[in-house]
């Protein structure tokens, strides 16, 4: 009994712990995150690394997601014979709900575990005691502009799918199904409201960026230096990357669309 | 070399980020035909207005040519006043144009259609549409149906 009790405790200091480790590492970035202004260069290499190389992934996903919406919708609302409004349908979907949160999923899976090993490898290999040696700020050098990289990326790379999935509904539903292209677009362009959602949806995208970005650092900064403790933080990455994106949806969507 | 790849490939990434980001706002919010709507304003009172919102269409034989701009309610006469923004290209619409509230489809959106009448007066800046026909509501039409029904 005392034991299940002391395990129960240690497992909540120890998360507290974490996750006060985590504030202050987040913390201590946003302070020394202008060398990846002033040295643009970095982040430049980063913005390659993190934001070109999930483009394929979030782009083909986001033809995918966007024609099976279009394919289940139609199916559902020509039953009520409102077949035309499936341009709304899977425009708001899009730019409210799926391109940010399914782009950050992709993204948390593609680029922040890279990020996780990436950061990890260099603690075990002691590159970045080294580079503190030399009185090169690691948090500068090299968390800084991989930081700033993540927080450009994702909100264009959600942008981009719902793009993507607009023009694969498109497609589906105007080209395959033969709904009309006026009703579908026009429709479309009545119910989308610029403000309350093309931006709700980028404001949660760079939301997105910033934290999942700011956990694959932190998990790699804070791995344990052996293989296996890098294999640990870079899984960590995805799962809390991911929980931390869907439950802050849950959170924004309330705040944004709620009141 | 090699620089200049990853200066390319990350130029064009964001040129594409942006250009979906525009993508979205134009063809798919529809702001830029909203945008600031230039032309002349007209009101029209109206009994029910329905669902009838802010920004709903203007159409005249089923072309847009104009947008709700504002909706508020007179206490006077007890009626909702529609402002109207035409579209200044739209600007010979007889002064006895009728102006009613219709439903694209059965679920569709509502928005105000224009009936031009025969009048040698056009509509200008500042003017009141006076024959309106009110938003059907569904409910109203159902009940009135069952009542008749029920009389028989």
């Amino acid at each position: 009994m005392t034991n299940m009790l002391a395990a129960l405790g240690r497992f909540v200091l120890g998360g507290l712990t974490r996750l006060g480790r985590a504030t202050g590492f987040g913390g201590v970035l946003l302070r020394r995150v202008g060398t990846a202004f002033t040295r643009f260069r970095l982040t430049l290499d980063q913005l390659f690394a993190i934001g070109v190389r999930t483009f394929l992934i979030v782009v083909v996903a986001g033809i995918f997601v966007g024609m099976v919406l279009a394919l289940q919708g139609y199916y559902t609302l020509v039953n009520f014979g409102a077949e035309n409004s499936l341009g709304v349908l899977v425009a708001l979907s899009l730019v409210r709900e799926l391109g940010p949160v399914v782009a950050a999923l992709l993204f948390a899976g593609r680029a922040g575990s890279a990020l996780t090993a990436e950061i990890g490898l260099m603690k075990s290999g002691e590159q970045l005691a080294a580079l503190e040696m030399m009185a090169v700020d690691p948090y500068r050098r090299i968390l800084a502009p991989r930081f700033v990289a993540g927080f450009i990326s994702l909100p264009l790379l959600a942008a981009l799918f719902s793009a993507v999935g607009v023009y694969g509904a498109w497609l589906v539903g105007v080209q395959m199904l033969g709904l009309d292209a006026g009703a579908f677009w026009g429709q479309m362009q009545d119910s989308v409201d610029f403000h309350a959602d093309v931006l709700n949806g980028l404001i949660k995208a760079v939301v997105f960026g910033a934290v999942v970005t700011w956990i694959a650092l932190f998990e790699g900064h804070d791995c344990t230096p052996t293989a296996a403790g890098i294999s640990r933080a870079t899984t960590r990455t995805v799962v809390n990357g991911s929980l931390a994106v869907l439950g802050l949806d849950f959170l924004l969507t309330a705040l944004m669309f709620g009141g | 070399m090699e620089k200049r790849a990853t200066e390319m490939a990350v130029g064009a990434f964001v040129a594409l980020g942006l250009a979906a980001l525009v993508m979205l706002a134009l063809q798919v919010s529809g702001l830029a035909a909203i945008g600031t709507p230039s032309g002349y304003q007209v009101s029209a009172y109206f009994n029910n207005i329905g669902g009838l919102r802010e920004r709903a269409p203007v159409k005249a034989g089923g072309v847009t040519v104009g947008r709700v701009t504002a909706i508020d309610y007179d206490q006077r006469s007890y009626t909702a006043r529609v402002t109207l923004t035409i579209d200044g290209n739209y600007d010979a619409f007889p002064r006895d144009t009728v102006a009613s509230i219709h439903t694209s489809g059965l679920l569709g959106e509502q928005f105000v259609s224009f009936e031009p009448g025969g009048d040698v007066d056009y509509l200008g800046e500042g003017d009141t549409i006076e024959f309106t026909e009110s938003a059907i509501v569904l409910e109203r039409l159902i009940g009135q149906f069952m009542f008749q029904q029920g009389r028989d």
